[in-house]
């Protein structure tokens, strides 16, 4: 087991490596000059020439790259063109933010899809199965941020019971579990909570609706096991691969929340992110992008693992 | 038969492969499964030779590596005085020599039809596509399949039987002058093994062919094979006649596996099953003889060294690997020649 | 299975197109997913009103407005007319990249998954690295990297899919390559090249191509995401996901017309969702 871990770590390395030089590549391919966002259009070729070398654009791609990573690795991503902040402060505290909503998605999301999946692999074929087969189409076809702005026509706008925008008075930095910060977090996180519910749902489904059909569950009850006992079986036997689902989903949902923060304003990765392209912040998008992307492999990695020690035929790498 | 000429000859063949296994962790071994350990092998004109042993003892290794489908560590493949990849490029020698798979499902292509199946080999070979369709029909009919009701359909439109039949059909189509079957009739009713059995031997007859017939089933082997090999564990235990073997095997494997046959004669029945424990393990063979662990006649020179083939009773082309025949042996039980 | 070999049954598409047919729900998504082709096809011929024509005076009157029948956007055009325009952009930026990304990554895929050795190694590698990255993260990185328009978007969204239909075409290609029809196939002879032609690709495009039609859906939210964002489509071309953009501020005044566009994003979604869900299971039936 131990052994297993140790490979599927050493493995993820190459991966990360290679995450880090494609995001130093993706931002560095675009057009334009990076720091037109901070100069003045008259700028002397003196004051251009010195912001490049503060900021290292004159040195050769590879120095660059090598030493972006030498210094993120000791938790520095350099400082944003545009707020001057430390993009590794900016960064974090956006995380803190988009992955309490994700969270909070993805446990709902979780709960109702494992609900509707649940069912119609257990009811197989009844209009209970059609209706919540149904429902998890729905999750996966909808597009999340038209919902997003459905939601907001209905309870915001029409009938005014939950904020539109934002993430409560204090904005997120002072975060209190109370009505008035939670009633900003439930639109998002509804609306955030459809895509991993159909997933789910569409998983369990089909997982649920297999083990029922092997030939031993028909012996098990052919030997008199009551249904509560079967259902156990079912759980025990379901759940490794819906909790990797899950997992999963709360890594994408980490890096791609930025649709639906942009409806809601939410002030987390995903806003930051549109921010920093807008502006072209390259560090800031640099930054980001990897902190995310690392995020989702990380995700990864825990989930295979965990997988694995669950189910020890599950082995991949 | 035996003073023919030699056709497909092979020496010292070996092929062991690598078990993956913590590649990463510094200070892991590296696992070998030794499917075939020094085979030595020859295939003489116009016979059938029948390859036996369990499962795992590396027959059906053998026969791909003599078809070149997995390459060799050791030993090369001469085909009729040329050795293959060096007098004789590989396309040449496939076109001589065929095979024939267990599974006749898998065998085939299900998204063609029968007879672009069996036309694809010529074709390969340059032959034109309205001269392959008709040498696909031709084949067909020698295989007792009727072109114009068969040759249209798909794989899955047919009885195991049937297939098994478009398979040898395939198989025949670049006119080789040798088939490797590699357990051909295993998987069908016994029914339908009796009768593409004698289709086979129809067909080697009137088109002049040489069989490898490998099998675990010996009542087959015996009524279709002239010369008989014997395998165990990645090695040739005992090759011979085989009316010679099956009357007086001289390795105490063969003994054990012709005694364990399920008896056609109601007045001697099989009794007691001959061959204790579970055949071992090719990842760590036994030391010395590898059958020593489950002989009868096990004594301690056994596991010492391996016996090498040597003929039995002044005959030269019935061999075996056991020292109870080895010349001045000293076995206790060993057989004064 | 045991059929004798006395009665023909169906060769292997017919059988699929038979599964099909019997399947309602799969029915009604390819006549939906045609009509919406056709729309897109043949839409801007025949609008009731000019979707380009603006006019501050009549900017955002309800739904049911005369000669508006959806009323009209925050410039005053017609949204019947814009929504109608705005299937042949919504639905090219949503197949385009999927089908290029279908011939690349297929290539690539059956490449790796046929080589395997060291050629599988470097091409599935290299996918791994892009396959690390969540979609979305991916395309907008992409999205913005290059800068907003039309040509960037399909490339980015291509470059996003890739990996997945990569990473499948190599499953596949890998199963196929070890069965006893290929090997039979090697053992008479024939060439890599010829092998992959006439006994891989038949076996292998099937379930590549259904995996491909179930990422339409999401390519086509994925393109109006980025529209909606600023990225894909840019003003006054009309595009629904950028419609979306450009009436976010009426969601007070006239919110079910700021609403419309992500209807007809839904309901394509959907569609081709339940068309390529339909595929599948004729095309999964064994024999």
């Amino acid at each position: 087991m131990l052994q297993y871990i140790i490979r599927r770590v050493l493995l993820t390395l190459p991966i990360m490596l290679g995450v880090s030089l494609v995001c130093f590549a993706l931002v560095h391919l675009a057009p334009g000059d990076p720091l037109v966002s901070v100069l003045p259009p008259d700028a002397s070729a003196a004051l251009q020439e010195q912001l490049r070398q503060l900021y290292g654009f004159d040195r050769s791609y590879p120095e660059q790259f090598l030493s972006w990573i030498g210094r993120a690795i000791q938790g520095d991503l350099g400082t944003s063109i545009a707020s001057n902040r430390p993009v590794a402060a900016e960064v974090m505290r956006a995380v803190s933010n988009t992955f309490m909503l994700a969270c909070v998605a993805t446990v709902i999301g979780f709960l109702l899809g494992s609900l509707f999946g649940f069912v119609a692999g257990y009811f197989r074929n009844s209009w209970i199965d059609r209706v919540a087969t149904a429902l998890s189409v729905v999750g996966v076809s909808v597009p999340h941020y038209w919902l997003g702005m459905v939601l907001v026509i209905i309870f915001s706008s029409l009938l005014m019971w939950l904020p539109a925008t934002g993430a409560g008075p204090g904005g997120s930095s002072d975060w209190v579990w109370n009505w008035e910060h939670v009633k900003h977090l439930i639109l998002p996180a509804l609306t955030m909570s459809v895509i991993p519910m159909g997933i789910i749902a569409r998983t369990l489904r089909a997982l649920v609706a297999e083990i029922l059909a092997q030939e031993f569950v028909v012996g098990l009850r052919a030997k008199g096991m009551r249904d509560f006992h079967i259902f156990l079986h079912v759980v025990k036997n379901a759940a490794p691969t819906a909790l990797a689902v899950m997992g999963l989903q709360l890594g994408y949902l980490l890096g791609g929340s930025i649709l639906i923060e942009t409806v809601f304003s939410w002030p987390g990765t995903g806003f930051l992110l549109n921010a920093a392209i807008f502006q072209r912040d390259l560090p800031l998008l640099q930054g980001t992008i990897l902190v995310l992307a690392l995020f989702f492999v990380i995700l990864n990695l825990l989930v295979d693992i965990i997988q694995s020690a669950l189910d020890p035929r599950i082995q991949r790498g | 038969m035996s003073d023919g000429k030699v056709l497909l000859q092979v020496q010292g063949l070996q092929k062991h492969f690598p078990v993956r296994q913590n590649s990463f962790i510094p200070g892991g071994k590296r696992v070998l499964v030794r499917a075939v350990d020094g085979v030595d092998l020859r295939l003489y004109e116009g016979e059938t030779l029948g390859v036996v042993g369990e499962s795992g003892c590396g027959k059906s290794t053998t026969a791909r590596l003599l078809m070149h489908l997995i390459e060799p560590d050791e030993g090369s493949v001469v085909f009729d005085g040329k050795t293959v990849g060096r007098d004789l490029s590989l396309r040449e020698y496939r076109r001589q020599v065929q095979m024939v798979f267990q599974d006749s499902y898998s065998s085939l292509n299900p998204r063609l039809t029968v007879l672009d199946s069996i036309a694809f080999g010529p074709q390969v070979h340059g032959v034109s596509a309205g001269q392959a369709k008709a040498r696909a029909e031709d084949f067909m009919q020698r295989v007792g399949l009727d072109p114009s009701r068969f040759g249209e359909r798909y794989p899955h439109e047919l009885s195991g039987g049937q297939r098994q039949r478009v398979n040898i059909a395939r198989a025949l189509s670049l006119q080789p002058r040798v088939i490797i079957l590699d357990e051909a009739v295993s998987a069908l009713d016994k029914s339908v093994e009796a009768q593409v059995i004698n289709l086979l031997m129809d067909l080697k007859d009137s088109l002049g062919l040489t069989y490898l017939f490998i099998s675990h089933d010996l009542h087959v082997v015996r009524y279709i094979s002239d010369r008989v090999l014997v395998m165990y564990l990645g090695e040739v235990v005992e090759t011979g006649p085989a009316e010679t073997l099956f009357k007086a095997p001289a390795h105490p494997y063969t003994a054990a596996l012709l005694s364990s046959m399920p008896s056609m004669d109601p007045d001697h029945r099989t009794e007691e099953a001959p061959l204790s424990g579970d055949p071992p393990n090719p990842i760590n063979p036994p030391s010395g003889c590898r059958f020593h662990t489950r002989c009868k006649y096990q004594a301690s020179m056994c596991q010492q060294s391996a016996p090498s083939l040597v003929p039995i009773q002044q005959q030269a082309e019935h061999q075996a690997a056991c020292f109870l025949h080895h010349p001045r042996s000293r076995h206790p039980q060993a057989i004064k020649p | 299975m045991a059929s004798q070999g006395e009665e023909r049954s169906d060769g292997y598409w017919r059988g699929v197109i038979r599964r099909f047919l019997a399947d309602r729900v799969a029915v009604a998504a390819a006549l939906v997913v045609f009509a919406l082709v056709l729309l897109a096809l043949v839409g801007q011929w025949i609008t009731p009103a000019d979707p380009f024509q603006a006019s501050m005076l009549k900017r955002l009157k309800p739904i049911g407005t005369e000669g508006f029948p959806l009323g009209t956007d925050e410039l005053g055009r017609d949204m019947l007319s814009r929504l109608m325009v705005g299937a042949k952009l919504s639905l090219f930026m949503g197949i385009t990249p999927v089908l290029v990304a279908f011939l690349i990554g297929s290539a690539l895929g059956i490449l790796a998954g046929y080589s395997g050795g060291f050629i599988n190694g470097a091409i599935m590698r290299t996918i791994d690295v892009f396959y690390a990255f969540p979609s979305v993260l991916l395309a907008i990185a992409l999205s913005g990297a290059l800068g907003a328009g039309i040509v960037n978007a399909l490339l980015s969204l291509t470059i996003v899919f890739i990996p997945p239909i990569a990473r499948v075409a190599e499953s596949v290609t890998t199963q196929v390559r070890h069965r006893d029809y290929v090997e039979a196939a090697r053992a008479s002879g024939a060439e890599a090249l010829t092998i992959v032609r006439v006994h891989v690709l038949g076996n292998v495009l099937g379930p590549i191509f259904v995996y491909a039609t179930s990422l339409i859906s999401v390519s086509m939210i994925l393109a109006s995401g980025l529209s909606f964002l600023g990225l894909g489509v840019k003003p006054p071309q009309p595009e629904w996901g950028l419609m979306l953009n450009t009436l976010r501020t009426a969601i007070y005044t006239q919110p079910w017309i700021a609403a419309l566009p992500g209807v007809m994003i839904f309901i394509t979604s959907i569609s081709f969702n339940l068309l390529s869900d339909g595929l599948r299971s004729a095309m999964e039936v064994k024999q």
